[in-house]
């Protein structure tokens, strides 16, 4: 963690590069493999933007220590926005088909759009951090949740339908299948759309990594430990966790623009204060304080509830025996046991505090900590 | 010797929460190379002097400054205005407050009574947390860590400063799994670390045994001598008041009683009756 | 222009009514623990659940009624101790945590049961009947929520300034640790105050859903939010300041529901606005506005940070 560590890159976190190398190798090769309609990959996609989002929120609630729940309503203004700005022109008026073909009338390319998702959603954050971050953790949850819910009413409203599409869907953007490079009948040479969404949530996630890692990483971090220490060390409370709350939603506009990738349309109505849970509950099984955490819970939280556990849904024969209970739904309740069991009795998480190098070092000081530390 | 600077300027300063007065019309001041200490009961508004200087509390009427800076200046206003038990009322008519991250960066460090450290971080990292303030980097180039060379050197001075204070071996240790004598001095060091003028030691020697408290006193001067510091601190321990002091206050029931070398203050009548006949610290 | 605005505030005095009775259980658990319950609304919901099946199932509206409002407190008291209980000294954001796991688990539970589809809640006589008061037409339930609610908050206020576990509630919400040495008998304090908060949320839950007529896993979140901003608007902790929140709220939200149609029939505006989208968001600028500007809320007390 410290900088003396980190200069002299130990043995352990040249391993855990390795590791996280191996995994894009893993996910280049497994891609051009198997068929793409391999659950896999449904997975790994989900997986790779609920990890960002996820990430982005333990920037704030396990590292600045300010307890959001506007991940949500941030998610939505990038997805929007990359949406609006990436829509090809010749589709505009079959999207916009109430609207006129709408008030944008120019497409950009994918990356520039991401860029604008990530800092629109950050200068709403900017607008909404100025009155609510005054708060204190329960006042601000619930401040930011309601937030998120003006956000997602006004983002319907018709009468600024020309640039939304009111509570229509948007579509016909850019989505992941998008990045696969084809040739010119049509057939795909080379597969790249879960690739990329990993690229793209590596890039991210190593940027919220150095963050936490610099100087004001751990700025937000004594804030978060004690914010009247803090403040007597000269540390300006608003403007830092001001940083942090637009960083973090700057990152969570990203991963709502790749949500839209992943769902190849956008709604308002969808980006309800039960994502923000989801979220909120995947940085709690990962470990509140752990990035590498998060990562891992994002992809066990999607496998499981979109492959693993599917088979909760469905009637199951074992010979002439059918297995009680499991119809449609009860892989969710199933999913909120093993979540209250986490909640209640495992408040550690699947990582605690450490990161994946820490697993490598021999005396993981930090797990120590961990135990002491908050949940 | 050197020119005589009034570092710390209390006037007349009145906390009043509610219905109690904590600190009443206080007036004191500290210049620049002096240890000052600020003693008396328990409860008779040490701490709340303290946060009051740092900017945690706006004095309710009184006039506080740093440097010939007014940092903060207050009349009863408000639901206060009623309730305003203090003196001097009417006297200011200024509203000044400056927030504690503010003074901090014009020169005033401060360690917590009951220890304040970040508990989650390594001591290293604690000590750079002070660091934060000065370096001249912004949320970008931090992040892709452009401003490699500050970096190192607030690294370097940091380690420096963590050995100087006996803590060079533990820089990597979890502040919270110090022991107790150790983190004081963390604390210390966190301070030190802001590079400040003005240096405010609530309870120093909280916790330690007789012989810690001679080795904290021999300290005291040291860091004194070498970082150039003016010293505002509460003690409960005499030996060390009266052996490092220049000069002392005594408060109870949040009015000053008596200032004065440590000489006359152990021989003032209205100390020994108000303070050291009644209390029964050592 | 009284006869345009009329039906929708007597609208918003009957769904504030029904607020009320929700904002309460919030407002006591967070007097006592410091704790949102974001449960509470499901809670709410659960007890619409349950009024359905057991309806169904046959049971005379006598005996459903009363079963219902047992069970809801039952549940509430389950909630407390398998959730919130062993929590008692983690870090306040960990019992936060564990109550937005609860909300989860009783969606997805009932969502399971229900198959996620709309459940048809059992007409009620007499309070689902039609009664034209000034010449609007509305629920009797419209006419009893507010009587209703007036009645329950009362007999709350007189328990809780009267009774001996009342003295022992005021205790634990002004100071939890020395209550505790004083002998009070904390968990059962806080098990009284969820199964009171429950109890109310399952009476809220009939006048409610007799109005709106459906259930479905996700019909408390909403009540709920509003009911909680409600509480936080009176100042929360304080139950007259939550009945007074929720009432605002109430009429407010049903005269924005409103507002077109009133602003034309006013003749200020010629079109539609579509400002109905903005009932929701309202609640929470509303929120956000009292949250910033006093930040205890209308009837709450101060509270200071120790340094």
């Amino acid at each position: 963690m410290t900088i003396i560590r980190k200069k002299k890159a130990d043995a352990a976190t040249w391993i855990s590069i390795g590791i996280v190398a191996l995994i894009y190798v893993a996910v280049f090769v497994a891609e051009q493999l198997l068929p793409p309609t391999h659950m896999l990959f449904t997975v790994l996609k989900k997986g790779a933007t609920y990890a960002l989002v996820a990430v982005s929120m333990n920037l704030l609630n396990g590292f600045t220590g300010l307890f959001s729940l506007g991940q949500a309503g941030f998610m939505l203004v990038g997805a929007y926005t990359y949406a609006i700005l990436t829509i090809p022109v010749a589709q505009r008026p079959a999207v916009y088909q109430y609207f006129d073909g709408g008030l944008v009338q120019f497409t950009m390319p994918v990356i520039p759009a991401l860029i604008c998702a990530g800092l629109i959603a950050a200068i709403f954050a900017f607008l909404i951090g100025l009155p609510v971050l005054r708060l204190k953790s329960d006042y601000l949850a619930i401040a930011t949740l309601g937030f998120a819910e003006i956000i997602r009413a006004v983002f319907q409203w018709k009468n600024i339908g020309a640039l939304t599409n009111g509570s229509n869907l948007l579509r016909a953007f850019p989505t992941f299948e998008d990045f696969n490079i084809r040739a010119a009948d049509g057939t795909v040479k080379l597969y790249l759309s879960t690739l990329v969404p990993f690229l793209i949530a590596g890039v991210c996630i190593g940027l919220i990594v150095l963050l936490l890692h610099s100087s004001h990483g751990r700025a937000f971090m004594a804030i978060r430990d004690d914010e009247i220490a803090a403040e007597a060390m000269g540390i300006n409370l608003s403007r830092h966790k001001q940083m942090a709350f637009c960083t973090s939603s700057f990152f969570a506009g990203i991963g709502g623009a790749m949500l839209a990738m992943y769902t190849a349309s956008v709604q308002a109505k969808s980006f309800t204060s039960a994502m923000t849970y989801e979220i909120l509950l995947i940085v709690v099984i990962g470990g509140i304080g752990s990035v590498t955490g998060s990562c891992i819970s994002s992809f066990l939280f999607v496998a499981c509830s979109e492959w693993w556990l599917r088979f909760l849904d469905q009637k199951q024969m074992i010979g002439d025996f059918e297995v009680p209970l499991l119809r449609n739904g009860f892989r969710l309740v199933v999913f909120s046991v093993i979540i209250m069991i986490v909640v209640l009795f495992f408040r550690q998480g699947i990582m605690g505090t450490r990161e994946l190098p820490d697993l490598f070092r021999k005396h993981p000081k930090k797990a120590k900590a961990a135990k002491g530390g908050k949940a | 010797m050197m020119e005589k600077i009034r570092m710390l300027d209390l006037e007349n300063v009145t906390m009043q929460f509610g219905g109690v007065v904590a600190v009443d019309s206080l007036s004191m001041h500290v210049d620049n190379g002096e240890i000052v200490a600020l003693i008396g009961p328990n409860g008779a508004g040490k701490t709340t002097a303290f946060n009051v200087i740092t900017g945690v509390y706006t004095p309710t009427n009184g006039r506080v400054s740093f440097k010939d800076k007014v940092i903060a200046e207050s009349y009863p206003n408000g639901k206060m205005k009623r309730m305003y038990a203090g003196a001097h009322n009417g006297e200011y008519k200024k509203l000044i407050t400056t927030s504690p991250d503010r003074i901090a960066y014009l020169g005033v460090a401060r360690t917590f009574q009951n220890i304040r450290l970040f508990k989650n971080m390594t001591v290293l990292e604690n000590v750079l947390v002070a660091h934060h303030m000065r370096m001249k980097n912004n949320l970008l180039t931090s992040t892709l860590h452009l401003t490699g060379a500050e970096e190192k050197r607030v690294c370097e001075e940091s380690i420096a400063l963590l050995n100087l204070l006996g803590l060079g071996d533990v820089i990597n240790e979890n502040a919270a799994s110090l022991p107790y004598g150790k983190q004081r001095y963390l604390e210390i060091a966190r301070a030190l670390a802001t590079d400040p003028e003005l240096l405010l030691l609530d309870e120093p020697a909280a916790g330690m045994n007789p012989q810690e408290t001679i080795e904290l006193s021999r300290f005291i001067l040291k860091i004194r001598e070498q970082f150039g510091l003016t010293i505002l601190l509460i003690e409960h321990h005499m030996n060390l008041v009266m052996d490092i002091s220049d000069r002392i206050y005594v408060l109870d029931f949040g009015k000053q009683i008596a200032e004065g070398t440590p000489a006359e203050i152990q021989k003032n009548p209205v100390v020994i009756a108000a303070y050291l006949g009644e209390d029964e610290e050592e | 222009m009284f006869q345009t605005i009329f039906p929708y505030l007597l609208t918003g005095i009957s769904v504030g009514g029904q607020y009320a009775l929700i904002a309460i259980g919030y407002t006591m658990v967070y007097g006592i623990l410091r704790l949102i319950n974001f449960a509470h609304g499901d809670v709410f919901m659960v007890a619409g659940i349950l009024m359905v099946y057991i309806v169904a199932s046959g049971a005379p509206l006598y005996v459903s009624i009363p079963v219902v409002l047992i069970l809801t407190a039952l549940i509430g008291f389950v909630i407390e101790r398998v959730a919130y209980k062993p929590l008692r000294s983690a870090p306040r954001m960990s019992i936060m945590i564990s109550a937005i796991g609860v909300s989860y688990t009783l969606q997805n539970l009932v969502l399971y049961i229900t198959g996620g589809l709309n459940q048809f809640y059992p007409k009620i006589p007499f309070i689902s009947d039609s009664v034209t008061i000034f010449g609007a037409t509305t629920k009797m339930v419209t006419v009893i929520t507010p009587i209703l609610t007036i009645v329950l908050v009362v007999a709350l206020v007189l328990l809780i300034n009267h009774t001996k576990i009342g003295m022992a509630m005021r205790a634990v919400s002004k100071d939890f640790e020395t209550s505790q040495l004083m002998g009070i008998k904390i968990n059962n304090v806080i098990s009284v105050t969820f199964v009171i908060g429950s109890f109310l949320a399952g009476v809220g839950s009939i006048l409610y859903f007799s109005n709106y007529t459906t259930v479905i896993q996700t019909s408390g979140a909403m009540p709920g939010l509003k009911a909680f901003v409600a509480a936080v608007f009176g100042g929360i902790g304080s139950i007259p300041g939550a009945v007074v929140g929720a009432f605002i709220i109430g009429i407010c939200e049903s005269i924005i529901k409103g507002l077109d149609v009133i602003l034309m029939k006013a003749g200020l505006t010629k079109q539609m606005l579509g400002l109905a989208t903005f009932s929701d968001a309202f609640t929470f600028a509303l929120l956000i506005v009292i949250l910033i500007a006093k930040p205890t809320g209308l009837f709450g007390e101060k509270i200071t940070d120790k340094v």
